[in-house]
């Protein structure tokens, strides 16, 4: 669906559903250089089962118009505008990753309007390897393959997708690469490692929160997710063996189902 | 600091699976099953419904085909891919997703004889028409589209006489227009040329041949690059707009660089059906264990076999990108550096009856109509894979009468030689032959 923050043409997908604003709603937030694409086995199974969701694009991500966000704390704010935007006074809110920063920014901003929160694959900071923020604030290619190599457990590099046919190494390197990397990915990752904020946020979140992560995640370790978690007072943690950062692609089905009861125990249809 | 994802033969044989989520099976099992069994209603309705995946039904999907799938999508470079009965089968699947009734397709005119016949004959019953075109003749592409195009589609290496389509050159074309560019890359294998890296949208190849390489099964498949824009226009309507058949589902919004494929599947595999036996997939899976090593000696073969038979008394001409003043040489080295495959052309002297005397004689070699299995095969395409052609579209497609169609196999040079003289000989005496 196509609407409009602050002006600006913004999509979300509704997880093919006609979006409801009376429906209770599931706001999911990606990571960085990504797009609403990465939630498709999580998003369609709440579209139908009473929820309203909306995988946004991030100003400049995927089919949103405008520039990318320079700052986590202007990702948050807007996100919090994108739910009045569609005439919505709460949401849950699901991150990924940069989207966990962006989540916990966006409560911490707009604390009145949301009812859960969910983080896969956080980390209170996640400072990038120099590096690789070099090459993708030079649009270098290589910024995408090792974020590829990076992003997936020992396990995902096998392949083993849960949709048949698809391999997910070269679906999300094709979501990155259908946009300016520099423009989207090297943004992103810029405000990633200048973001400071995480802990103290942390620290002070008081609403039903769980942490989705990755055995063998690299991205953002195993022990700095624990770390988050242990900030956040009364934060459920499910730790997913045998899986790296992207456990919405590489686990989607253990996932899926994490999300469900603490989505169903603490944002229920009523 | 560089990526350590892994590389083209680590993935020919690892790609797409994990013994770990099957019984610790070091070897990929054969599902010999039709269908799949759900946890609950809730689950079914989920995976009817692609809000998760899994299997359903195996005409939809299975484990064992699931590998293959995402095995050559790995060594593609695609983001998805679609395993079908053949190499035909995929073909029809994709013109079939892209196209509606009214539609056009814009096609190189040198192809397997069965392509230029679904193309030619059968499409149109469907409402799909066709404009031919030259491979060489890339200028020929751009003036044939029209405003109902949707695609361009070309085997790199045309079949039978190795004709080069200038594929970087004609993709500028197909993207100036907004319609994606179909490579049939059977001839290549991702091991000599990976079209999406040159500006293919969409791969489709038979795996019957040198993928699989033992000529043991038939298989095809639809590969996606993700690449193309789906939303760029309003000319693919069953890919951006509502479809009915799954609640009103947009595939290019929700899908993204999967979209082609999701939908050839969740449409074309659901209401046509050709999918593909998973003892054939495990059967090609074997192949392409040991692609690289088959496609270096191919190709090594090959290029033996163009020197030997350019040198030959009784052949008139030879036609292989390698050769010396093969007019797509040049190109040929810019996207196929590893090797021009091991598809050979020649003209026999004495023409038709020579060749026949030559194919009647050869005894190492095989007389049938496949190519790229380990050994070698030899045909006479105008009796036989080109025979339903008329003589007009036989000239159009490239094909002479003294044509003969050469894959060259595996062996040992020296014996496929050997082999060839006893034939050549034969074809001296084209009469003596034909009476014994």
């Amino acid at each position: 669906m196509k609407f409009k923050v602050r002006g600006i043409d913004t999509f979300a997908s509704t997880g093919g559903r006609p979006f409801d604003k009376n429906k209770p709603l599931i706001v999911f937030v990606h990571g960085s250089g990504l797009s609403h694409m990465v939630w498709v086995l999580q998003t369609r199974y709440f579209a139908f089962r009473g929820y309203s969701v909306l995988a946004v694009d991030l100003p400049g991500h995927g089919l949103s118009s405008g520039e990318s966000l320079k700052t986590i704390e202007e990702m948050g704010n807007w996100v919090g505008d994108a739910i009045e935007a569609v005439g919505c006074k709460q949401a849950s809110l699901v991150g990924h990753s940069q989207g966990c920063l962006v989540t916990m920014e966006c409560v911490a901003q707009h604390s009145k309007k949301i009812k859960t929160l969910t983080l896969m694959g956080g980390a209170s900071a996640i400072p990038m390897n120099p590096e690789l923020l070099s090459l993708a604030e030079e649009s270098n290619p290589k910024a995408v393959d090792l974020m590829m190599d990076f992003a997936h457990g020992p396990a995902g590099h096998f392949g083993g997708h849960p949709v048949p046919g698809l391999y997910h190494l070269n679906v999300g390197s094709m979501i990155v690469q259908n946009k300016e990397i520099k423009d989207t990915l090297g943004v992103d990752f810029r405000a990633c490692d200048n973001y400071k904020n995480g802990p103290e946020i942390a620290k002070n979140l008081n609403l039903p929160t769980l942490s989705i992560l990755g055995a063998q995640d690299r991205m953002c370790r195993l022990k700095d997710g624990k770390i988050l978690a242990d900030y956040i007072k009364g934060s459920e943690v499910h730790v997913i063996e045998n899986c790296g950062h992207m456990m919405l692609l590489e686990e989607a089905d253990q996932t899926l189902e994490i999300l469900k009861k603490f989505i169903l125990k603490n944002d229920p249809i009523k | 600091m560089d990526p350590k994802t892994y590389k083209f033969d680590t993935l020919s044989l690892h790609a797409g699976y994990q013994p770990s989520k099957n019984a610790g099976s070091r070897q990929i099992p054969i599902y010999q099953t039709t269908s799949y069994m759900f946890d609950d209603v809730d689950h079914a309705a989920a995976l009817f419904n692609l809000e998760r995946g899994g299997h359903i039904y195996s005409r939809m999907s299975n484990p064992t085909v699931q590998v293959l799938e995402e095995r050559v999508c790995a060594l593609e470079g695609g983001t998805a891919a679609l395993a079908t009965a053949s190499g035909m089968s995929a073909i029809f699947l994709t013109i079939m997703t892209l196209c509606n009734a009214g539609d056009h397709m814009v096609v190189s005119s040198q192809l397997y004889g069965g392509t230029v016949n679904l193309f030619r004959l059968t499409l149109p019953k469907f409402g799909i028409k066709t404009t031919f075109v030259k491979p060489r003749d890339t200028e020929g592409f751009k003036k044939a589209i029209q405003p109902n195009t949707k695609g361009i589609f070309g085997e790199l290496v045309g079949n039978p006489g190795n004709e080069l389509m200038n594929m970087p050159e004609v993709s500028k074309i197909a993207k100036e227009a907004g319609i994606p560019l179909i490579i049939d890359s059977t001839y290549q294998t991702p091991y000599l040329c990976r079209p999406f890296e040159h500006g293919a949208d969409l791969v489709v190849h038979s795996l019957t041949k040198w993928m699989s390489g033992n000529g043991s099964s038939m298989a095809g498949i639809l590969v996606e690059g993700g690449t193309f824009d789906w939303m760029q226009n309003d000319k693919f309507p069953s890919m951006t707009e509502p479809y009915e058949g799954y609640h009103g589902l947009s595939f290019a919004e929700e899908f993204g660089p999967t979209a082609f494929t999701m939908m050839a599947r969740a449409e074309g595999m659901r209401d046509m059906g050709p999918c593909l036996a998973p003892q054939n997939a495990w059967n090609i899976l074997h192949g392409i264990e040991t692609l690289s090593l088959r496609m270096e000696k191919h190709c090594s073969n090959a290029l033996k076999m163009v020197d030997y038979l350019s040198n030959h008394e009784s052949v008139a001409w030879v036609s292989h990108a390698s050769a010396p003043g093969h007019p797509d040489k040049e190109l040929a080295e810019k996207i196929l550096p590893k090797g021009t495959g091991s598809m050979i052309a020649f003209g026999i002297k004495g023409g038709k009856e020579a060749g026949a005397a030559f194919i009647n004689n050869v005894k190492l070699a095989s007389h049938l109509a496949n190519v790229g299995d380990a050994r070698t095969l030899v045909i006479h395409p105008a009796s036989a894979t080109h025979s339903q052609m008329d003589e007009a579209t036989l000239k159009f497609a490239g094909l002479s009468h003294d044509m003969i169609r050469l894959s060259v196999g595996l062996e040992d040079f020296e014996d496929i030689v050997n082999d060839f003289e006893d034939g050549f000989r034969a074809a001296k005496k084209p009469r003596l032959v034909a009476n014994k």
